[in-house]
């Protein structure tokens, strides 16, 4: 008796959390964040950014279409089996999700799919999810890894006066020791076959992040050409600063996008000038949106954290992404005639979603977010290019233009991964045509 | 009055051999699966069943695992986490690649396999003991994570070394793959906790069970009576593992959907350590305890402030349920060293005097 | 074949061809040693005294160099900062001994040593709580270029490190050999019941030698702090303390030391010359299956005291 009252309590608790989530007169835009552990310092801007974009947009246009957006955010702490627990916890009426973490986004790539929920990984996750006929419920645009690795080839090409100067080159490839740093090594071996150069892998502990010492000492020995890091957390600092250190030439230094942010180069501060890194979003706050950005949220003290964040690398990709959400909302409450949009509505939008300059302009967001066009078929948009931005000792500049990825190579090995995945999982490509 | 073992009558040695002699006893404890099978299943939701039941029986399993081989044999081991790995990762070998075998099997020989790792990395705990031991199966942590990582072969190829587990059947409903329902998994994990509950139960009082005892209390005075240590300590090693294997491939089948290599890490070895002590050293029954506490204590500590209507930010939060998760072990090993188990006890010993005390 | 080769020819016909390399790569695996073994002392104190083996000392580095951060970044004078961080850290050794340890006398060694990671997630916690997730840089004019001798690299940051652990080794040594503390702290660690017996005042003894290994752990903190920046994966170097713990043996301060040169040193050689045949990132457990081998010789770890089994 005693056990079933048990039960019954617990069942009364469980309502009550589903009723939290299921208030239905709001957007719920839940934001998986890790504001603690050992991946925090990237963990931090991103869901700052991300809140802030939000709040903005319930205090100037009073929500969208009526209805203000609801961001509850959930510490995952960067691990898998929380991201999963504060998933279930929050699902109930969401709309989107973006983990900022591969582990995760692996790991919920079948469950939103029963669920109907799209997940937007914005420049991270599964690549191969690019594929939208097996992948209907998972969204990468604006690019992939892939893409980038290409993309960050072609620089490279481009820097030494054409693609045929890779040949022989000898490149070190330094990336953490996980999902997401081997992601883009299957893109390089295809590389390597094509223009010919060498490449040595170098993987970084995620137990250990900051013991870097061998590796740098191999660098020393091999003298690459380039070098190219996939990293997170404190890995990316401590390569950096031993990069200094043994006098590596930094401006031959390439980050990936997620070793894009300040963090990455301020404790080094001038002596890393020259470091780059690829992005896909603007930097600073010289943008119209950041007028309203500054009158809504921050001069009104409803800053998430402390504030300091905005502007930096990491808080403007949150907020490129908190834009493409609101986009897809507004594109979606258009198509289904209905405010209170379902997840399955969200769907149908993302794969609609076409910003081309203009809308990017009114959006006051020119050159801070890329424009982008998704289709049923590829969710990586239409335009998986790169910036290439540098440190000037105390700050990123973008130096280059947009860097088209070779999509010739990558999109078969994308579909023929993505055809592998769909044969052993049991699932029938739907027909985008 | 309420407990009594007086006047519960044996006529036959089976029942006076039975697993559970004490007529109470097992009227609670079939009460308790049939209320695990029948009644929760039905009023569990996504949430409850989804979240948080069935990483709670997941590692239960695992901290029986490793109460056979720290709580019954002393041998104290942070490998757990490897060891879990190790099945997870044969079993989604097996599960890919030899289909037609099923599910179960494919678990189990994911912990046959871990068996075997343990017998391997328990190799040294016959020269070398306590906390140098403990260290020492760190090497296995390390090194089986390192592997499962670094060749390729395991995880088929595929490309972040996060493969997905494919759906599979168990009768002819589906147990793992986001089709499956939640019902489903749960079910799967509960038989597969009931079983191997009852089964360390089972062989903690067997001979095998009572070497490791007199090899935990004293091994110099039990290989002198005749225990072999070489049998028993590899024996504890081999079946511990065997639990943490088929909880870890569960982990991979019923709960997160992937294999990845962030779940079973040394943090996941601590936890299950923590488990084993909180809940008590040498009960089985504390092991579900132990899990129990240290799965859902930090979920409720990061909902209770939403519950009670406290607005605070996501890092406080976690700030906060970090620390007092902190403190609140400290508070258990100080006000009760030997875990809930002993607490569940001196429950039983309450109702049994209940309402005259003396 | 070829895999064969890779291991028991290629790297030595390295090591012959490039000896500058080799020196570099053992020297740099001997400073990383030697920053190992900063943390190894403070266990092997704590070890030595109360019997407790102290998982939470990796998570006082970091606390010890958050308050040091936060409390310059606040904007105390470094020595003000020094001194107040000393403070907390004596206050923790306090608390610790009050709240804890206090009420643990006479329990199993493994209880005592979950307490302690139950401390860790305390201080974890609490020092995130303070002072945010953040990276902080530390700046207290510690020397943190390189030299070039010949070609080889010698970072300067770590040479001062080795000099700061050896004067802490030698401090230690004359602190517990003269002074009357020294002395009752090797009563207790010879002999809990002997000592008490002889009017040894057993939780003062706790509370000095939890101290000194928050001061230790402060030391570590900030030699790894204004190398690597002050950030919570500082706690993980715990973990890497370990192996040299188990190598030098838990009683023993050369011990550790020692330790952590053996260690260093091979697990930077096994991964320069040996990893990519592997795939690299194999010293992540190299420096674990060294200390195992190491222990089938010697179950005692290096220096360890001799196990005497009693029936």
């Amino acid at each position: 008796m005693k056990l079933k009252a048990l039960g019954m309590l617990a069942g009364a608790a469980a309502m009550s959390i589903a009723s939290f989530a299921a208030n239905a007169a709001e957007l719920n835009v839940p934001s998986l964040v890790y504001r603690t552990g050992p991946y925090a310092s990237g963990g931090i801007p991103l869901a700052d950014g991300f809140a802030d974009y939000f709040t903005m947009i319930n205090e100037r246009d009073g929500g969208i279409g009526g209805l203000k957006v609801k961001v509850e955010e959930c510490e995952t702490g960067y691990k898998t089996d929380r991201g999963v627990e504060c998933y279930d916890r929050t699902k109930e009426g969401a709309l989107v999700y973006g983990p900022y973490s591969t582990g995760i986004a692996y790991a919920l790539i079948e469950k939103m799919t029963a669920d109907k929920i799209p997940l937007l990984t914005m420049g991270y996750g599964r690549t191969t999810a690019a594929d939208g006929t097996v992948f209907p419920y998972v969204f990468n645009f604006p690019s992939t890894y892939w893409n980038q690795a290409t993309a960050i080839f072609n620089f490279m090409g481009g820097e030494l006066g054409g693609m045929d100067q890779l040949k022989g080159k000898r490149v070190a490839y330094i990336y953490l020791d996980h999902p997401y740093g081997k992601e883009p090594i299957p893109t390089l071996d295809k590389l390597v076959e094509k223009y010919g150069f060498t490449y040595d892998k170098y993987p970084v502990a995620p137990a250990s992040m900051t013991e870097q010492k061998s590796i740098w000492l191999q660098i020393r020995k091999t003298k690459p050409d380039y070098i190219v890091m996939w990293g997170w957390g404190a890995m990316r600092e401590t390569a950096v600063k031993e990069a200094t250190n043994i006098r590596y030439d930094m401006s031959k230094f390439i980050g990936n996008w997620w070793s894009a942010g300040e963090e990455v180069a301020t404790p080094t501060g001038e002596r890393a000038k020259g470091y780059r890194a690829a992005t896909f979003n603007g930097v600073g706050m010289d943008y119209p949106l950041y007028d309203d950005m500054k009158k809504y949220v921050y001069d009104a003290g409803k800053a998430s954290g402390d504030g300091s964040k905005a502007g930096t690398v990491l808080y403007n990709r949150a907020v490129v992404n908190a834009a493409y959400i609101h986009e897809t909302i507004k594109l979606a409450q258009e198509m289904s005639g209905k405010a209170d949009i379902s997840g399955e509505d969200m769907q149908k939008a993302m794969e609609q979603l076409d910003l081309d300059a203009a809308d990017v302009k009114a959006m006051g967001m020119t050159g801070l977010l890329p424009p982008v066009k998704v289709t049923c078929a590829n969710h990586e948009g239409q335009n998986p290019a790169v910036l290439i931005q540098e440190w000037t000792g105390s700050e990123f500049k973008i130096v280059t233009d947009w860097i088209p990825a070779d999509t010739a190579m990558t999109r078969p090995l994308i579909e023929s991964d993505a055809a592998a995945y769909a044969k052993e999982q049991g699932i029938t490509p739907r027909s985008c045509s | 009055m309420f407990y009594r073992e007086a006047g519960d009558f044996k006529t036959s040695y089976a029942a006076d051999q039975s697993i559970l002699s004490i007529k109470l006893d097992r009227y609670f404890v079939i009460g308790l699966i049939a209320f695990g099978v029948i009644v929760v299943p039905m009023i569990g939701n996504d949430y409850w069943l989804g979240s948080l039941l069935i990483p709670v029986l997941v590692l239960s399993i695992a901290a029986l695992g490793l109460n056979i081989l720290t709580g019954y044999a002393g041998q104290l081991s942070l490998g757990t986490g490897a060891f879990m790995a190790t099945g997870a990762y044969m079993a989604y070998k097996v599960a890919t690649n030899l289909a037609f075998l099923g599910a179960p099997v494919a678990i189990i020989i994911g912990g046959l396999s871990a068996a075997f790792a343990g017998v391997l990395f328990g190799l040294p705990s016959l020269r070398i003991k306590g906390f140098y031991l403990a260290v020492t199966t760190l090497a296995a942590q390390f090194f089986l994570l390192w592997l499962f990582t670094h060749v390729d072969w395991f995880v088929n190829y595929s490309i972040s070394g996060v493969p997905s587990i494919p759906p599979m059947e168990f009768f002819g409903v589906l147990i793992s793959g986001a089709e499956a329902t939640t019902e489903a998994r749960y079910l799967f994990v509960l038989g597969f906790a009931i079983i191997l509950g009852l089964a360390a139960r089972n062989l903690a009082r067997c001979k095998m069970g009572r070497g490791w005892m007199a090899i935990r209390d004293m091994d110099i005075a039990a290989e002198i009576i005749g225990i072999d240590p070489l049998k028993a300590k590899l024996s504890a090693f081999a079946i511990s593992s065997f639990y943490c294997g088929v909880a870890g491939a569960l982990w991979a089948f019923c709960f997160i959907n992937t294999v990845e290599p962030g779940a079973y890490d040394i943090n996941r070895s601590f936890q299950i350590l923590f488990m084993v002590i909180i809940g008590g050293l040498g009960s089985i029954l504390g092991s579900f305890l132990g899990a129990a506490f240290i799965v859902l204590l930090p979920i409720f500590l990061n909902n209770a402030p939403q519950w009670i209507g406290l607005n605070l930010t996501s890092d406080v939060i976690s700030h906060m349920e970090i620390m007092i998760f902190g403190a609140l072990i400290v508070f258990f090993l100080i006000v009760e060293p030997h875990g809930l188990a002993r607490l569940w006890q001196i429950a039983k010993e309450k109702l049994r005097r209940w309402p005259f005390p003396y | 074949m070829e895999f064969l080769y890779s291991i028991f020819v290629t790297p030595f016909v390295e090591m012959w061809t490039a000896p500058e390399f080799l020196a570099e790569v053992v020297l740099g695996g001997l400073m990383s040693g030697i920053m190992y073994s900063l943390v190894a002392l403070g266990f092997v104190l704590i070890f030595k005294a109360s019997g407790v083996f102290n998982f939470a000392q990796g998570v006082m580095v970091l606390f010890a160099a958050l308050n040091f951060v936060g409390l310059i970044d606040a904007g105390l004078p470094i020595v003000v900062a020094l001194i107040a961080t000393i403070l907390i850290m004596v206050a923790l050794a306090f608390a610790i001994e009050r709240v804890v340890l206090r009420n643990l006398v006479n329990q199993e060694h493994i209880i005592l040593f979950m307490a302690t990671i139950g401390i860790a997630y305390f201080l974890e916690g609490l020092g995130e709580m303070i002072w945010g997730g953040d990276v902080r840089p530390l700046n207290i004019g510690l020397p943190d270029d390189v030299w070039f001798v010949g070609d080889i690299l010698i970072q300067q940051s770590e040479v001062f490190a080795a000099a700061v652990a050896g004067s802490l080794v030698i401090a230690l040594s004359l602190f517990f050999q003269y002074t009357r503390t020294g002395r009752a702290l090797r009563a207790v660690a010879d002999d809990h019941q002997a000592a008490l017996s002889v009017g040894i005042p057993l939780n003062h003894i706790w509370i000095v030698v939890w101290a000194v290994a928050g001061l230790v752990a402060l030391v570590a903190g900030i030699m790894w702090g204004s190398k690597f920046w002050v950030q919570f994966s500082l706690s993980t170097i715990a973990l890497k303390a370990l192996p040299v713990l188990i190598l030098g043996g838990f009683t023993s301060i050369p011990g550790a030391i020692i330790g952590g040169l053996i260690i260093g040193a091979g697990e930077k050689v096994a991964e320069v010359f040996w990893g990519a045949a592997y795939g690299g990132a194999i010293e992540e457990w190299f420096a674990y299956v060294l200390a195992l081998i190491f222990l089938f010789f010697r179950p005692q770890g290096l220096f360890g005291e001799k196990i005497i089994e009693r029936v």
